[in-house]
């Protein structure tokens, strides 16, 4: 960290440190990640790309992965900084297993340490450039809570990061329950990725799920999602235009 | 500022890694830029890290070149302290330390290939800003904007020697022939269980691309050549 002092007669100071520290911005960057509660436990769904600018530069980037037994976190932004963050958790879980003492930490443990973390680099302006989605199952308990890279932190019954929060959200407040069952909870998800897929640029076809519940964590195999285009309007575009000879009859 | 955050810094240079069944093949061209000026036409952007490791540079060539000097050091340690050859992974991750570390002032892309006994031919990607991307290919430079779409229609798994050298001389050569940041001569380094064999293309072993013309020494060669046929009736 370097501070500037300016003197009375303009000489400027600089701390003996490095130079400035502060992630200006993204190279590598994931898009929206989606997650819900439902009736055994919590489904998170991300697509597996990472651009790099408007190109669509990696498509294979996993950005779920499980931490512990219990938990599962998602990431949306600079993957450079996903990547470190995953080496804090190592390190975390490493040194909760030394204590060898039965207990493991859950997902509201790890979501406390990575808003502690996000909230502490906010301060001295050098950001990890990531939005975090949190979910798990322990002892019964569902937990799904989210981090953003200004620190703000908060729980809920269904959260999204990025495009998500402007395409999926309207679609789970609508459509969310307390009762899901795996299949409509997935197909809730896969509503929220369709459209994303349909309106977000930087999305691409090929997405995961992850199941979290009591017995533990899993991570689907990637797969890719059916689209459509067959609307009239779309086959057809020009027909009942203004100033075309052609009429929607 | 500008923060144009859908415009990444474009960087001179084409390089490729490519693994086929046995290895690994990188390849790049041989310009180094100054602005316009053409500093270098006959660079070397392959570097060593050790005997079965090397990375393709591009971006700076100050800071990539600093960034394989001091993994080279590293990894000359640690293969003492270590008895036999340091991996592709350990070299990827060292690459990556300093990538990350230093993000605020580095402009460099870096792939990495090699081959240990663990995990055979490995490529790992590491663009600005310090991710790590294992990939079974990779591109990356300013001249890689023109192979996206021809990898991924020509790229395919399990390939011969043979064939992934001519996929990484072909894919250069279409680089260079669109990006001014590239040009000079397609250099490839082949690493197996084997060991090293580094070969050379220079411009005029390269096969002819759309608009462009045989290499003449002279117009009065063509001049002296047999004249137009008369037009037939």
């Amino acid at each position: 960290m370097t501070f500037t002092i300016q003197i009375e007669n303009g000489t400027e100071v600089r701390n003996a440190e490095a130079d400035s520290q502060r992630t200006l911005y993204p190279y590598v960057t994931g898009t929206s990640v989606v997650a819900i509660k439902y009736k055994d436990g919590i489904l998170m769904a991300s697509d597996m790309g990472g651009s790099y600018g408007s190109t669509l530069r990696y498509k294979n980037v996993e950005r779920m992965k499980a931490i512990g037994k219990h938990s599962l976190l998602g990431a949306s932004g600079e993957i450079s900084d996903f990547q470190e963050i995953l080496r804090y958790l190592d390190e975390l879980t490493l040194n909760d297993n030394m204590w060898d003492d039965g207990n493991s930490l859950g997902p509201k443990e790890v979501h406390n340490y990575l808003t502690r973390v996000m909230y502490n680099r906010r301060n001295k302006f050098n950001p990890l450039w990531n939005t975090l989605v949190l979910g798990g199952v322990k002892n019964g308990e569902k937990y799904l809570g989210m981090v953003s890279m200004i620190g703000v932190s908060f729980e809920d019954n269904h959260v999204a990061t990025g495009f998500g929060n402007h395409l999926a959200r309207p679609i789970l407040r609508d459509e969310w329950r307390e009762d899901l069952s795996f299949e409509e909870g997935v197909k809730l998800l896969e509503k929220c990725m369709r459209v994303l897929l349909y309106r977000d640029r930087s999305a691409i076809n090929k997405l995961q799920i992850a199941k979290m519940t009591e017995e533990g964590v899993t991570v689907s195999e990637p797969y890719s999602l059916k689209t459509f285009w067959e609307f009239k309007a779309f086959t057809n575009p020009t027909v009942g235009a203004e100033g075309s000879w052609l009429y929607d009859n | 500022m500008d923060l144009n955050l859908d415009a990444p810094h474009s960087m001179g240079t084409t390089i490729i890694g490519v693994t086929y069944n046995g290895g690994v093949v990188l390849g790049a061209d041989s310009r180094t830029s100054t602005g316009m000026y053409v500093a270098n036409r006959a660079s070397d952007k392959i570097t060593q890290l050790t005997d079965n490791v090397y990375v393709c540079r591009s971006g700076s060539a100050a800071d990539s070149q600093v960034v394989s000097d001091y993994v080279r050091y590293f990894l000359h340690q640690h293969t003492i302290q270590q008895g036999q050859p340091a991996t592709v992974k350990v070299s990827a991750n060292l690459i990556r330390m300093l990538a990350y570390n230093n993000k605020n002032m580095l402009q460099t892309g870096l792939i990495v290939g090699g081959w240990d006994k663990y995990e055979g031919g490995k490529i790992y990607g590491i663009p600005l800003g310090g991710t790590v991307v294992e990939q079974p290919f990779a591109i990356g430079g300013s001249g890689s904007s023109y192979l996206y779409g021809f990898f991924d229609q020509a790229w395919k798994e399990d390939m011969t020697k043979e064939e992934a050298e001519q996929l990484v001389v072909k894919a250069v050569s279409l680089a260079i022939a669109r990006d001014g940041a590239s040009g000079g001569v397609v250099r490839t380094v082949i690493i197996n269980s084997e060991g090293v064999t580094r070969n050379f293309y220079p411009g005029d072993k390269l096969q002819l691309w759309h608009e462009e013309l045989e290499p003449q020494n002279s117009l009065l060669d063509i001049l002296n050549a047999a004249g137009p046929e008369p037009m037939a009736m």
